[in-house]
C-alpha cells in the first residue's frame, strides 16, 4: 500500500475508506507513498505518514546510495503528523530529501510527533544547512505557511543539530516567537533525546564516521571514477595499440585488458579501501592516506613480479596517483574535514599527483622502446 | 579521527562572550567548552569550519570563514564550474571582525548556485 510507485491518491482509499473523497489523500497528488492518512486539526488535516519501511522506500535508498535519481528524491515540503499527535506534540524540523524523511519516519517508532519539512531542493540536513537551503529564512517562512502556530500549543522547534550551520536560532525566536532545541545528530537517538526532555548527551553531539556510514558512501565515489577508468583504458589501448610490436588490434585488446585491471585496482584502492580503512591508514592528509595505500598495493604486484623494470614503475605511480587523487575526493564525503585543511592538502597533492601521472605516461611510453613492445 | 592541525580559520572573541552555551552545544566536534560560566576553545584541530557555532552566536562573538572541506568543489571552483557536490563558501560569517589581510579573508566568494544540489 506504500510502495513507491502506487499513486498517493488512489492506494490508501481502499483500506482508509473512512477518509472523505475531498481529504488531503483525495486532493494531494505530491504527498510521499508513506502517507496513510490524517490527523484533524484546527487548520484542517494533516498528513499522517507510517514508521514502516516499504520494499519501495528501501528500494529508494539503495538507489540513491549508488546516486540513481539522487537529486530528484523528494517529498513535498510542509506539515505532517506521525503517530497520533496532539497540540502539545514536539514539533521535530527536517529536509525534503526523502531519504532523510523515509529514514527519520523509521526511527520514531511509537512516539507522536509533528514533522515539519523544509523546502531543502531533496538535499539532507547538513549539506543543505551549508548551502543555507535548511536556513532562518526558510523555516521561518515554513512556520508560517504550514500554519504550525495554530497546531500546537507551545513555541518549541526541534532542529537536528546538523542543521545549525544553516539557522541562527535567536533569529528565528525573534521572527516567529518559536524557540529552537537542537535535536540530537543521530536519528536513532531522537527518542532517548525526547524521553530525557530535550537534552542530548555529548555523544549525541558528536559527529562520528563509523565503517557503515564510510562504507556506505563508497558506492557515489565509485561510479564517477568508473567513467574515466573506461577513457583511460581506451587511451592505454590506443597508444599500446600504435606502439606494440604485434597487430593493431591484438596489442590493443592485451594492453587494454591490462591497463583496466591495474586501473580498476588504483580505483578501488582509492575509493573503496581507503576509506574502509580510514583511520588505520597513516596519514591525516586524505591524499597522502591514498598514496600510502596505492603504494601498497603496488608493492604487492612488485614483489609477486606481475610488475617488474620500467613498466612496473609506471604503474606504481600511477596506481599511486589515482588513489591518492580518489582518496583526497572521499574528502567531501567524510564528517570531519575544513576547507582550509582541504585546500591546504590539495597545494601540494595535486601538483604531485599530476607530476606523477605524467612521470608514469612517459616511462610507460619509454618501456616500450627498452622492451621492443612487449610486456 | 583528527584532521590537519593548525589550519582553522575559527576565532572566539572572548570580550564578547556571555556564556550562553550555544556554540558548545551545535559543534558537531566537541570544539568549545564552558569554563567558568564563558565558552572557550580546547579542540582547535578539531574544527570543520561549517560555522554552526558562529551562526548561532547571538553576541556575534565567533568568526570563522564557513566552507565545505571537499576536494571536488575546490576544484569545480578551480576550473570555474559549479559543483555537482557542494559549493564552497556558500555564506559569509560574521567577516566584519576579520582584519582584511587576515589569512583566510580574501577569497570569500559569493554563492554561485544554490539549487546545485547535494552531495557530501
Amino acid at each position: 500500500m506504500s510502495d513507491s510507485s502506487c499513486p498517493s491518491q488512489t492506494c490508501c482509499t481502499d483500506a482508509e475508506s473512512k477518509i472523505a473523497s475531498t481529504s488531503l489523500l483525495g486532493t494531494r497528488k505530491d504527498l510521499p507513498s508513506s502517507v496513510i492518512g490524517e490527523v484533524m486539526t484546527p487548520i484542517g488535516p494533516v498528513p499522517r505518514v507510517s514508521t514502516d519501511m516499504s520494499t519501495g522506500d528501501r528500494l529508494g535508498i539503495w538507489k540513491v546510495r549508488w546516486g540513481i535519481g539522487r537529486m530528484s528524491y523528494i517529498v513535498a515540503p510542509g506539515l505532517y503528523s506521525l503517530g497520533e499527535p496532539d497540540a502539545g506534540s514536539e514539533v521535530l524540523v527536517t529536509a525534503n530529501y526523502r531519504m532523510t524523511f523515509d529514514l527519520l519516519r523509521r526511527s520514531l517508532q511509537d512516539i507522536n510527533v509533528w514533522i515539519l519539512v523544509l523546502d531543502t531542493s531533496g538535499v539532507n540536513v547538513w549539506c543543505a544547512a551549508g548551502k543555507g537551503t535548511f536556513g532562518t529564512d526558510e523555516l521561518v517562512r515554513r512556520v508560517e505557511s504550514s500554519n504550525i502556530g495554530a497546531v500546537v500549543n507551545h513555541q518549541r522547534l526541534i532542529v537536528p543539530q546538523l542543521g545549525a550551520p544553516g539557522v541562527a536560532a535567536h533569529e528565528v525566536r525573534e521572527r516567529t516567537g518559536f524557540r529552537v532545541f537542537y535535536g540530537p545528530v543521530e536519528m536513532k537517538d531522537i527518542p532517548a533525546y525526547l524521553e530525557n526532555g530535550r537534552r542530548a548527551t555529548p555523544a549525541m553531539r558528536r559527529k562520528e564516521f563509523p565503517l557503515t556510514e564510510r562504507a556506505a558512501l563508497v558506492p557515489l565515489e565509485l561510479v564517477p571514477a568508473s567513467k574515466w577508468v573506461v577513457i583511460a583504458t581506451l587511451v592505454f589501448a590506443l597508444l599500446g595499440g600504435i606502439m606494440g610490436g604485434d597487430s593493431f588490434a591484438s596489442d590493443a585488446l592485451s594492453f587494454g585488458i591490462r591497463s583496466f585491471a591495474l586501473l580498476v585496482l588504483g580505483t578501488f584502492v582509492g575509493t573503496i579501501l581507503t576509506p574502509v580503512l580510514l583511520p588505520w591508514v597513516p596519514g591525516r592528509a586524505f591524499a597522502l592516506k591514498g598514496a600510502i595505500t596505492g603504494v601498497a598495493a603496488s608493492f604487492v604486484l612488485l614483489t609477486s613480479g606481475y610488475l617488474s623494470g620500467l613498466d612496473g614503475m609506471a604503474w606504481l605511480l600511477l596506481i599511486t596517483a589515482t588513489s591518492s587523487f580518489l582518496a583526497m575526493n572521499f574528502t567531501g564525503s567524510s564528517t570531519y574535514t575544513s576547507l582550509s585543511g582541504v585546500k591546504r592538502e590539495m597545494r601540494i597533492a595535486v601538483p604531485a599527483q599530476i607530476g606523477a601521472s605524467v612521470i608514469a605516461v612517459v616511462l610507460w611510453v619509454s618501456a616500450f622502446f627498452t622492451s621492443g613492445g612487449t610486456v | 579521527m583528527k584532521y590537519l592541525s593548525d589550519v582553522t580559520t575559527l576565532h572566539l572573541f572572548d570580550d564578547r562572550c556571555t556564556g550562553c552555551g550555544m556554540c558548545a552545544v551545535v559543534c558537531p566536534h566537541g570544539v568549545f567548552a564552558m569554563d567558568n560560566g564563558l565558552a572557550r576553545i580546547t579542540d582547535r584541530d578539531a574544527c570543520m569550519e561549517c560555522s554552526a557555532c558562529s551562526r548561532n552566536c547571538p553576541e556575534e562573538a565567533i568568526s570563522v570563514q564557513a566552507g565545505v572541506g571537499c576536494a571536488q568543489a575546490v576544484i569545480s571552483g578551480a576550473l570555474g564550474r559549479s559543483s555537482a557536490c557542494c559549493d564552497l563558501e556558500v555564506h559569509e560569517t560574521n567577516l566584519s571582525d576579520c582584519a582584511p589581510n587576515e589569512a583566510g579573508c580574501e577569497d570569500v566568494k559569493k554563492p554561485r548556485s544554490l539549487n546545485g544540489s547535494g552531495c557530501c
